[in-house]
């Protein structure tokens, strides 16, 4: 069976004033129906720009490799150019849910209005329709009062309920593909688990392929099949949800596990990963990681080993440069 | 008082409000009715969602907002201060032994200082040192105590990361020699690998120089880490409060345990494992009757249902407080 999503060796690198700056290098990876694939990593590791590249919603001075593919349904969308093609798939095929749900609202537009005009782009329905299945999709959410709040503006509603609007706006036009790029990072713990929860159910319900960016690990072992961890634009692991949390193998995978703090484990110490993530503009040549690997072997510390993806188990994939390294330590 | 450094009595922190020039002014209790003591030495944890007034607490201990009623006593080695009736030259001394580090390091550093002129600041206005070279002498002194290089202190914020920037932002804050240091979700804005380390870095700074913390966070698991007591606040009201190994092994409030159970898990096979908590934090406008938490609780009994049960802290073990709603 094909995938619902695949990305083959994508790379995404942007002309700035200073230079180019490669955001993204050499990214493989794929999304089936009904999984959620999760992609954790630290600021400036290229999560963002993976999942913006599948809309091409990247700005201007971007570049993509010749040879990289985004398949989406049996389509490239890296070729797509004009205007109707890429409206397809922004909103249409693919939805996304962003961090800040205040900034994703217009301000001064009224929620259903906003919900309505989507549905009008993408869906062949009149307005009626189009009001009635964006105020079913509320309340679908459990948004209380769903008539009422289709008539009012994004400062009207608390941060948990915007959040909930937002899935219900992305979900109105029954994408095929989910991108949620850190839906709960803004929220708090308690509104979080309602969020998390809720979207679950929804990923059941319409089969729909999700990709989840987080930093929080914790809530990728609550959502995600499968987990790609990103450092500086490359995956360093990839692999089933249980073999990477339970079983890590690369030393930057082992080392924000050990910085988080864990409730259930006071007495262990938190150990920071030493340094700084490396600029874009100075990207360490060979394995990304070695300026900072605690355990570095001697050829991966001078560069001289590319990255490469290896699979050590049945589908958990190490970069080859970890693989040595997380053998030391 | 012996061994405590900051009794907060009784306080409130109301706000006024009008939603528009016609109508009638309201007040928000934002803080009610607040007891604390944070002992000399101590990391003093203060946990809630937001809109729960950690904050609005936090800066009133520092004189920063209006205390409404009660009273906040700063005990100094040779005398006592008290917030609520200062002067002028009381609150300067005060402002150089009470220091804040912000949440946000992009935001609290000003782009157009050096490090050395930022760190300096406090050290001018308060005119702690008679001469360049004792503030010199001073900024590099705590400069190297927060891990930031000689030289990084030549150079503008725009050149760190943000680690980086908390460093300053915590040297900054204690360049004038402060016992108490209010940490207001000083590292809710960095990645994980990085916050480690600065919760590392003031642990460590607070053995070195002997400083007490008030360290508000929204984040359970790193409060559980760091923390000698956490107090948790819902609503204005602290609900719980007690030793954090203790509060967090075997929390009594129903508030605290869905908190908990809210935290996502990072074993994958302990799934949705959480107390789901209805609806939202109601408005701190209209803050229900009795029990603040009564609205969203799982498990209310017959009384506090009504509301007619006070808030209130009781002693359950030594040291660990709830309120009397639960702890019935």
């Amino acid at each position: 069976m094909s995938h619902l999503l695949e990305v083959k060796n994508l790379d995404v690198k942007f002309d700035t004033d200073e230079g180019r700056i490669t955001a993204v290098e050499n990214i493989s990876l794929s999304v089936d129906q009904g999984e959620v694939l999760g992609i954790v990593g630290e600021s400036g590791s290229g999560k963002s720009v993976t999942a913006k590249s599948i809309m091409k919603l990247n700005p201007g001075n971007t570049s993509y490799n010749e040879d990289a593919e985004i398949i989406l349904d049996n389509e490239n969308v890296l070729q797509f150019t004009s205007k109707q093609d890429l409206k397809k798939i922004r909103g249409g095929k693919v939805s996304m849910i962003f961090q800040e749900p205040m900034a994703s609202f217009a301000p001064a537009i009224k929620i259903g209005a906003q919900m309505v005009e989507q549905l009008l782009i993408h869906k062949k329905i009149n307005k009626d329709e189009a009001k009635s299945i964006s105020i079913n999709m509320l309340k679908r959410v459990g948004i209380a009062d769903a008539e009422k709040r289709f008539n009012q503006y994004a400062f009207e509603l608390s941060g948990g309920m915007r959040q909930r609007a937002m899935i219900a706006m992305a979900l109105s036009t029954m994408p095929k593909l989910l991108l949620a790029d850190e839906p709960t990072t803004a929220l708090d713990v308690t509104i979080q688990a309602q969020v998390i929860n809720l979207i679950k159910d929804i990923i059941k319900e319409y089969q729909m392929g999700v990709i989840f960016i987080t930093h929080d690990l914790g809530v990728i072992a609550q959502v995600a099949d499968h987990v790609a961890v990103m450092y500086l634009g490359s995956v360093v692991e990839k692999g089933p949800v249980n073999e990477i949390l339970k079983n890590p193998k690369h030393p930057y995978t082992k080392g924000l596990l050990q910085a988080l703090p864990d409730i259930n484990n006071l007495d262990a110490p938190l150990s920071p990963i030493p340094g700084n993530i490396p600029s874009p503009l100075d990207r360490p040549t060979g394995c990304v990681f070695r300026t900072r690997c605690p355990h570095h072997n001697p050829e991966g510390k001078d560069g001289k080993i590319e990255m490469k993806l290896i699979e050590v188990e049945p589908g958990h994939w190490v970069d080859q440069c970890g693989i040595k390294c997380g053998q030391n330590g | 008082m012996g061994n405590n450094l900051i009794s907060v009595n009784n306080v409130s922190v109301n706000f006024d409000y009008q939603e528009n020039f016609i109508s009638k002014k309201q007040k928000i209790h934002a803080v009610n009715n607040i007891n604390i003591k944070i002992q000399k030495g101590s990391f003093f944890g203060l946990v809630g969602e937001s809109g729960s007034g950690k904050t609005t607490l936090g800066r009133a201990i520092l004189g920063a907002n209006k205390i409404s009623s009660g009273n906040v006593i700063f005990h100094d080695d040779e005398r006592d201060y008290d917030l609520t009736n200062m002067n002028k030259q009381d609150l300067k001394e005060y402002r150089k032994k009470a220091q804040l580090i912000f949440q946000d390091p992009y935001a609290a550093l000003s782009p157009r200082m050096t490090v050395r002129d930022i760190i300096a600041e406090p050290l001018e206005v308060m005119k702690i040192t008679n001469s360049r070279q004792e503030t010199d002498e001073r900024v590099r002194d705590i400069a190297a105590k927060c891990r930031l290089n000689i030289e990084h202190l030549r150079r503008f914020p725009h050149a760190f990361s943000g680690g980086q920037r908390q460093r300053i932002s915590i040297a900054r804050a204690l360049v004038s020699n402060p016992k108490f240091i209010v940490a207001d979700e000083s590292v809710a804005a960095l990645d994980v690998s990085i916050q480690a380390d600065i919760l590392n870095l003031l642990k460590q700074l607070q053995t070195e120089l002997n400083l007490t913390y008030l360290f508000i966070s929204h984040d359970l698991s790193v409060v559980a880490h760091v923390c000698d007591v956490v107090a948790v606040m819902y609503l204005g009201h602290i609900v719980e409060m007690g030793p954090s190994r203790q509060l967090f092994k075997n929390p009594k409030h129903s508030y605290t345990k869905a908190l908990l159970s809210s935290i996502p898990s990072i074993d994958p096979e302990k799934r949705s494992e959480a107390i789901e908590l209805k609806g939202e934090i109601p408005s701190a406008l209209h803050p229900p009757p009795g029990c603040v938490f009564r609205t969203r609780c799982p498990n209310p009994g017959i009384d506090c249902k009504g509301g007619e049960i006070k808030m209130g802290l009781t002693e359950v073990e030594p040291g660990h407080w709830v309120d009397q709603c639960c702890a019935l």
